[in-house]
């Protein structure tokens, strides 16, 4: 799935690289945790996230992930912002809190694993 | 010295984590030198500072403030007025009421154990300061920098922000007593001083970890040379 078509289902504010959105989405990673998301997240996950400092970029830039989704409305620093978009990695805000979020990307097809959902 | 000790204030910290009984037991372990670092509060420092005035124990007045990321910074002050005017900086920008039935109690007491106060901030909380900000006015008013416990999965910078950014002026990093000698090489690349203290909660815990100055005298002043490694002043863990 494109990201653009996630942004616009669920009216995401986009912060920074807009003209960027036309990236593949493979599945979601839901953490705080930026060690966690280091060592756990795989290529073009989309990151749901309520950290805001601005090394979230720097790992989702290193892991390959697709964009980064900052829930509860929290506005990501300054700093985050034009870090990402010499990175072109795109971060954008939703309202929603992370179950909320999580939720219904998964109904939209998008899982959390490797393997579809076959067995669950 | 053992740089991280937290007292009664701290709510996850045993209620006989106590001025005089600090100092006892500092002086029992052959300690010159301990911090006082409460969550966010820094309101028994200056009644272990008196007790151990006594005593021949020297203490650096700190807090161990969380940052909006949930990373724990250690911030070391010479100067009383400015700890407490960070601690201003700190309640102003910590929300919520702490519930002594969930969290414990935050006694505040005087130099002789006597209990004075408490405080109903909710200092196990974190305050909406990032840790870029924390950093700088730390730095602006003085002090000294030091993020806590590098090695730990909870409330560490290495933990909650992945690695340590390089722009961040930290001014050295603790370790905690579970870290391994054959360890401490992953923390070397920093390029920072490295400490090693207790983050004592209990008594007993005092003196688990400790770290070895080269110093004139054991001061904060000292301290900050041994950081900068300059004029033979070191820091050995």
């Amino acid at each position: 799935m494109k990201l653009k078509e996630i942004v616009e289902k669920f009216s995401f504010k986009v912060r920074c690289n807009a003209n960027n959105l036309d990236v593949e989405v493979n599945n979601g990673y839901v953490s705080d945790l930026l060690s966690d998301v280091l060592a756990n997240s795989e290529e073009n996950d989309l990151w749901i996230t309520l950290q805001i400092h601005p090394n979230i970029v720097a790992i989702a830039s290193m892991k390959g992930l697709s964009g980064i989704v900052i829930i509860n409305d929290r506005e990501p620093e300054e700093e985050t912002v034009k870090k990402a978009e010499e990175k072109g990695i795109p971060i954008m805000v939703s309202q929603m809190t992370a179950f909320e979020l999580s939720g219904r990307l998964y109904a939209l097809g998008l899982s959390g694993t490797e393997n579809d959902n076959e067995g669950i | 010295m053992d740089l991280h000790i937290h007292t009664c204030l701290s709510p996850c910290a045993q209620p006989d984590m106590l001025p005089t009984t600090i100092i006892k037991q500092a002086r029992d372990k052959n300690i010159d030198v301990v911090g006082i670092c409460d969550h966010n509060s820094a309101e028994n420092v200056l009644a272990v500072k008196k007790a151990g005035e006594k005593e021949g124990v020297q203490v650096l007045g700190g807090m161990e403030i969380s940052s909006s990321e949930e990373v724990h910074i250690l911030a070391f002050f010479d100067d009383d007025g400015a700890l407490l005017e960070m601690q201003n900086i700190v309640y102003e920008n910590l929300f919520g009421e702490n519930d002594e039935k969930y969290f414990g109690e935050q006694l505040i007491v005087d130099e002789y154990d006597k209990i004075i106060g408490s405080t109903n901030k909710l200092l196990i909380g974190s305050t909406s300061l990032g840790i870029d900000r924390i950093v700088e006015l730390v730095h602006s008013l003085g002090g000294l920098a030091v993020a806590s416990h590098v090695d730990r999965d909870s409330f560490s910078i290495i933990a909650q922000l992945g690695f340590i950014p390089k722009e961040l002026p930290l001014d050295a990093l603790e370790l905690s007593w579970r870290c391994e000698l054959s360890e401490v090489n992953n923390y070397e690349s920093y390029g920072l001083p490295l400490v090693k203290s207790s983050d004592a909660h209990f008594l007993s815990d005092i003196g688990k970890a400790v770290t070895t100055f080269s110093l004139s005298v054991p001061s904060f002043s000292e301290v900050v040379m041994a950081f900068q490694d300059v004029e033979g002043r070191t820091v050995n863990i």
